[in-house]
């Protein structure tokens, strides 16, 4: 394989500079995590240990087998979105492995807001739940909450992609042999009781868990009778007499425990059937990237130092290399998984669009997942592209990547705008995963192309009125449509809302995909049958 | 020379009889009882007899059987080796009156030296140095107690036929004297059937030294140097080495003249061990002679490149000593290390079981073996529970005592429990390199080789802490590569994390303390390879650490560890979450703690006390519904011949007794059931 040679130059001010500047990125990111990872307040944590259960990320790392990584989904959702300070939106899931198999944890963080769901709760549960079914990896529920968070009833209990889907996402994916096993350690009140009552298997700690339609505040006032939670819905009633739970557990590790030996139990043989190879290290190391990404992002560099620095061996065999070369396509290993890379290097002009889309029937034909770089101003505009047909060259490349079967990653790795989101398969593309840098910004157009278009319709209406606009004036009118764009298209904003899967360190792209790329070999590939291309 | 000798013994030193009769062409006959009927000395003997059931007194204490086995079989000579009937006169006269050469002294020697009190007047006589006591015949409780008032306590008790430990008592007071006696006569009376008692003047820092000494029939006598046996515990010796260190060749000289005097006074024929007290100044006194083979004599064979139990044969079979006193050269030293089922951390508790595991150093010019156990035997209730002899020589005594601690960390045993890391303890530690030993070591240096010092054992938690991530990360390439997904980074066990530190946390146990291990991967970017470091924090101290394992077996692991920037080398084992690192200053032991499951609720164990090993029950000492106050006795277990006194625990009542005098006991049965008095 061709290996790329860097011509990056580590000891430049510009180097030092980006360097600085994205180190500044991360180093921001990491202390808003590290609050937010302690879940609820000092005191409620407290409460919480003093019952004598475990914090839900001790819980997870009970769970996991010894050592194991645990890719963590969405760590910013619900960031500044609610009134209330609702840290992971309540919720902590991600991937990870138990008894040598990757599977998806859903673990409710009683300390927040006693674990009730938030509409950001309910939307980072079902994306778990979508990945988990999208990859065929078994399905383990640590259940410690009060149900849906009653004063936002209305945005978490009715619609389609509510409350209701979770259930439904347990029943189909029970169907298709993907297990779903529930461990209840805290409260399981109301449409909550269904998450145990769904699974395959289900575990109960006594003296912690319950289980109850209606938990004894509620039957109080209904019936009058009046009875304590154990005696309604505890361990002992579940396992020995309604049989809700199969396992009776003495504690919280008891109860990890025997999760863990349900997972051993399930006969699961991961499919890979893709050629894989020897695994080499990139030749550069991957924390050169911090230096490598400019701090103006309107200044251009090429991807492909991007790529040398998450590749196997920084080996890269391009397709097409004196082709549409604003967008670099071509076949590397990733932890000696074989991929094909798509990434952008400039603006797309239809022969970009159209060797994009060649190249990913290249890898749906072989059953090659694809790896989406993205950092894409859109598709390029103007008289002679219009009528070049660059809108069916880009339908050419949008097909392709919505119709392409084999499992697909998404990197957002600088801009993400506009129709270059859709050619380079952003979320509503369904890659397996996206992920995005810090650096990284998300909207329909540039903030700055945003406010000339708008100060542009402006200037039109008051020219025609005859009023006049000085330039002053015009520029008071941009700022705030600017800073909006770049407040909502920033990645804190964009994660907070789960428009990807997480925020990660340009230097954990590497492990991150790898992770990734692995867990999705579970689900055998399939065959694409792609739709009709304009020509 | 005979055609053929019966080994009136069992277990290593019957092995031991038998390798050199093999050698020297005479063939051999052993005795087993039940309890060894697949034993190694009947596998590698020429012929076997079974002579009765398994308890000894049925069996090899039985003279009889024994003389009608030789006769069965035609054997002209019987060996007795060490214990059992080597020191018998009644079986030595038996051998003599069916004209089989009993290999041994004649019966007036062991007749004069088998009563500790005779023993000591004949040398008296023959102006062999005595410690001060009385050897009377008078064993009025009255005049011991006298006669011990008399020469000032401290003063030790000793059943006159007594020896290897058993019978024999400390009295450190007035007050102590009429229990310690009690004690000391009911021990001497189950070992001996005799509990004739002697009082001495006890020694506070003296040298066990004891004299080789071999006599023919031809009035040759000669001494094979001395041996050091002052590394005792309750008076058993643990580590006997060869020469005695600081000796010179003038006391040599006089200690072995003595000692050839001390035969010859009884008119001593065979090997014979003559035992000296050897005090700080260089005096000496004749403590006891052993009329037999010892237990530590390869020391000597290694140091005198002579066989001694060809030399019995040979003596027995009246050829005259195979070499001179100007003949007999001493060349470099020798250690032996004795390896027993017991629990040193448990007062020495004889333990039993299964060797499910017996892994031995490689045996060479260097380190000999002398044993009767293989892998899966079992070590019983029966009989003294010494597994294995390990015995090292070389040149000097600081390269000798480096092949010593060597090979007791290659010793691997498992099943039972057993002194090895006591050894290697004891071997290691300062004063014993620095030969600052006397028959008090192990009480005076408890604290160094059972590792009581904390800041020792914070430097050594990190090194089991880096061996248990190293050998997570081992396991799970071992699972990589048989997956069918091989390079996956699931794979790696260096506790990735997004957005945070890579954290690992652990809990060892040292005795019952438990330490908190909180470890952070520095992972590279490039890749997790072994040069990953782990920062670990103990108890607010941090230690930057990297290791490799070397050797990987199931058993024994090596490491190569860089701590704080100190690269050393360590040899592990690691069975069962325990954790025993090898370190140039002893053995640590860890346990790796796993979660608390909780307890199930079923478990209604209530007040029961349970034998603390397997034996045989002595005597009960209360009834059923009898109310007893805490620390009250309430029965008495005999195992290993070793008295245990079960206590109880707490005011409270016997609900039932479940045992009676006599019965056998297995370890961890219920012996008595037993309520607490609740307290209002």
């Amino acid at each position: 394989m061709a290996k790329l040679v860097s011509k990056i130059n580590t000891r430049s001010q510009d180097f030092l500079d980006n360097a600085a500047h994205m180190q500044t990125q991360i180093d921001d990111l990491r202390a808003k995590l590290g609050k937010i990872k302690l879940g609820g307040g000092e005191r409620s944590r407290d409460r919480h240990l003093s019952r004598g259960k475990l914090l839900p990320r001790d819980r997870v790392n009970a769970l996991l087998d010894d050592g194991s990584a645990f890719l963590e989904f969405s760590q910013l959702a619900a960031y500044k979105v609610y009134e209330d300070n609702v840290p992971s939106a309540g919720i902590i899931t991600g991937l990870g492995r138990i008894s040598g198999q990757e599977c998806v944890i859903v673990a409710n963080d009683a300390t927040v807001k006693g674990g009730t769901y938030y509409p950001l709760t309910v939307k980072k549960h079902l994306r778990a739940q979508a990945i988990a079914q999208e990859n065929n990896l078994p399905c383990i529920y640590l259940v410690d909450s009060g149900g849906a968070n009653l004063p936002n009833q209305d945005e978490v209990f009715p619609d389609k992609e509510h409350f209701g889907r979770i259930f439904f996402n347990q029943a189909n994916m029970s169907a298709n042999n993907i297990p779903q096993i529930a461990v209840v350690m805290g409260s399981c009140t109301a449409g909550g009781a269904y998450v145990p009552a769904m699974a395959d298997e289900s575990i109960i700690v006594k003296e912690q868990g319950t289980i109850f339609l209606a938990g004894p505040p509620l039957v109080k006032a209904a019936t009058g009778e009046i009875v304590s939670a154990e005696d309604l819905g505890g361990a002992d009633v579940h396992c020995r007499t309604s049989g809700v739970t199969d396992h009776y557990a003495q504690n919280d590790h008891h109860a990890l425990e025997i999760a863990r030996s349900a997972i051993k139990n399930l006969n699961r043989v991961k499919p890979v059937t893709i050629n894989f190879q020897q695994v080499t290290e990139p030749k550069y190391s991957s924390e050169d990237l911090y230096g490598i990404i400019p701090k103006d992002t309107r200044q251009p560099y090429d991807v492909r130092e991007v790529i040398a620095r998450l590749v196997d061996g920084s080996e890269f065999d391009e397709f097409k290399a004196l082709y549409g070369n604003t967008l670099v396509c071509g076949f590397a290993h990733i932890f000696g998984y074989p991929i094909g890379i798509v990434a952008n290097n400039g603006v797309l002009f239809g022969e970009s669009a159209e060797k994009g889309a060649h190249f990913i029937q290249l890898c749906a034909q072989r059953k090659i997942p694809l790896v989406f770089l993205q950092n894409i101003t859109g598709f390029m505009v103007g008289k002679q592209y219009e009528s070049g047909g660059i809108a069916k060259h880009g339908a050419k490349m949008v097909t392709a990547v919505a119709t392409a079967q084999v499992p697909k990653f998404t990197i957002l790795i600088g801009g993400s705008f506009g129709a270059g989101n859709y050619g380079m398969c952003g979320r509503a593309y369904d890659p397996r995963f996206l992920f995005m840098w810090p650096n990284a910004r998300i909207s329909v157009m540039g903030g700055e192309q945003a406010a000339g278009v708008m100060a542009q319709v402006t200037r039109d209406k008051k020219e025609k009125l005859g009023e006049s606009w000085s330039e002053v004036e015009e520029q008071s009118f941009k700022q705030p449509i600017i800073e909006n764009y770049e407040y909502q298209g920033h990645p804190y904003y964009a994660s907070a809302r789960l428009w990807d899967d997480g925020i990660i360190d340009p230097a954990d792209t590497r492990q991150v995909l790898g992770l990734a790329i692995s867990a999705s070999l579970n689900k055998p590939i399939k065959k694409t049958k792609f739709g009709v291309f304009r020509m | 020379m005979f055609n053929k000798i019966l080994i009136a013994n069992r277990g290593e030193i019957a092995c031991r009889i038998i390798k050199t009769a093999k050698k020297m062409g005479v063939l051999t006959v052993a005795v087993y009882s039940d309890a060894d009927k697949d034993s190694l000395h009947v596998h590698i003997a020429d012929e076997a007899i079974y002579i009765g059931p398994s308890p000894s007194r049925e069996s090899y204490l039985l003279g009889d059987n024994v003389i009608a086995a030789a006769i069965k079989t035609g054997a002209q000579a019987i060996h007795p080796g060490y214990g059992f009937l080597s020191e018998n006169a009644d079986f030595c006269r038996a051998c003599s009156a069916k004209n089989i050469t009993f290999i041994g002294p004649p019966v007036g020697a062991i007749e004069a030296m088998g009563s500790k009190s005779a023993a000591k007047n004949i040398m008296a006589k023959a102006n062999v140095p005595l410690v001060p006591g009385y050897h009377g015949d008078d064993q009025s409780s009255a005049i011991l107690k006298q006669a011990a008032d008399d020469m000032g306590y401290p003063v030790l008790l000793k059943a006159t036929a007594g020896g290897g430990g058993k019978g024999m008592r400390q009295v450190w007071s007035e007050q102590e004297f009429a229990e310690g006696l009690a004690a000391a006569k009911r021990e001497a009376m189950s070992s001996f059937g005799d509990d004739t008692m002697l009082v001495e003047k006890y020694l506070t820092q003296p040298r066990h030294v004891e004299i080789q000494v071999f006599c023919d029939n031809h009035k040759n006598a000669v001494y094979l140097f001395e041996r050091d046996c002052s590394v005792q515990r309750r008076h058993q010796k643990v580590i006997e080495e060869a020469p005695a260190f600081g000796m010179n060749e003038e006391l040599r000289a006089e200690m072995g003249e003595s000692a050839i005097k001390s035969a010859q006074a009884i008119g001593y024929q065979g090997a014979g061990t003559v035992e000296f007290l050897l005090d700080v100044d260089g005096s000496f006194y004749f403590m006891e002679m052993n009329t037999r083979l010892q237990v530590e004599h390869p020391v000597t064979e290694m140091i005198s490149g002579q066989d001694l139990v060809e030399w019995q044969l040979r003596v027995a079979a009246g050829e005259i000593l195979p070499k001179t006193q100007q003949q007999l050269v001493l060349n470099g030293h020798a250690f032996e290390a004795r390896i027993y089922a017991e629990d040193a951390n448990n007062d020495f508790l004889p333990a039993t079981g299964k060797l499910s595991l017996l892994q031995t150093p490689i045996e060479s010019e260097h380190v000999r073996i002398d044993t009767g156990v293989r892998q899966g035997d079992e070590v019983s209730v029966y009989y003294d529970p010494m597994i294995a002899k390990l015995i090292v020589w070389d040149e000097n005594r600081d390269k000798a005592l480096k092949r010593l601690s060597k090979a007791l960390s290659e010793y691997r045993i498992n099943g039972v429990t057993t002194n090895i890391d006591f050894l290697y303890n004891l071997a290691t530690s300062k004063p014993f390199i620095e030969e600052d030993i006397d028959t008090g070591f192990i009480e005076k240096n408890h604290d160094l080789i059972f590792h009581d010092n904390a800041q020792e054992l914070l430097n050594e938690l990190p090194i089991a802490a880096l061996y248990l991530l190293l050998s997570i990360k081992e396991k799970a390439l071992q699972n990589a590569q048989q997956s069918n997904d091989p390079h996956s980074p699931w794979h790696n066990t260096n506790a990735w994390r997004l957005n945070e530190a890579h954290a690992h946390s652990l809990v060892l146990a040292h005795n019952d303390t438990e330490y908190t291990v909180e470890v952070e991967q520095l992972c590279q970017s490039k890749g997790q390879g072994s040069d990953a470091h782990y920062l670990i924090n103990i108890d607010g101290k941090q230690f930057d650490c990297q290791g490799t394992l070397t050797s990987t077996s199931s058993q024994n692991d090596g490491m190569i560890v860089n701590i704080n920037g100190h690269r050393s080398q360590t040899t592990i084992s690691f069975d069962d979450e325990n954790i025993s690192l090898y370190r140039a200053n002893g053995v640590f032991n860890f346990t790796h703690i796993l979660p608390d499951y909780g307890q199930l609720d079923n478990d209604d164990s209530h007040g029961g006390l349970t034998a603390p090993m397997n034996g045989t029950m002595v005597s009960v000492l209360v009834k059923a519904g009898q109310q007893v106050s805490k620390d009250q006795p309430l029965v008495i277990m005999e195992a290993m011949k070793m008295e245990h006194t079960i206590k109880a625990p707490n005011d409270g009542t016997i609900d039932e007794v479940f045992f009676q005098a006599g019965d056998m006991v297995d370890g961890g049965s219920e012996l008595l059931s037993f309520t607490e008095l609740t307290k209002e």
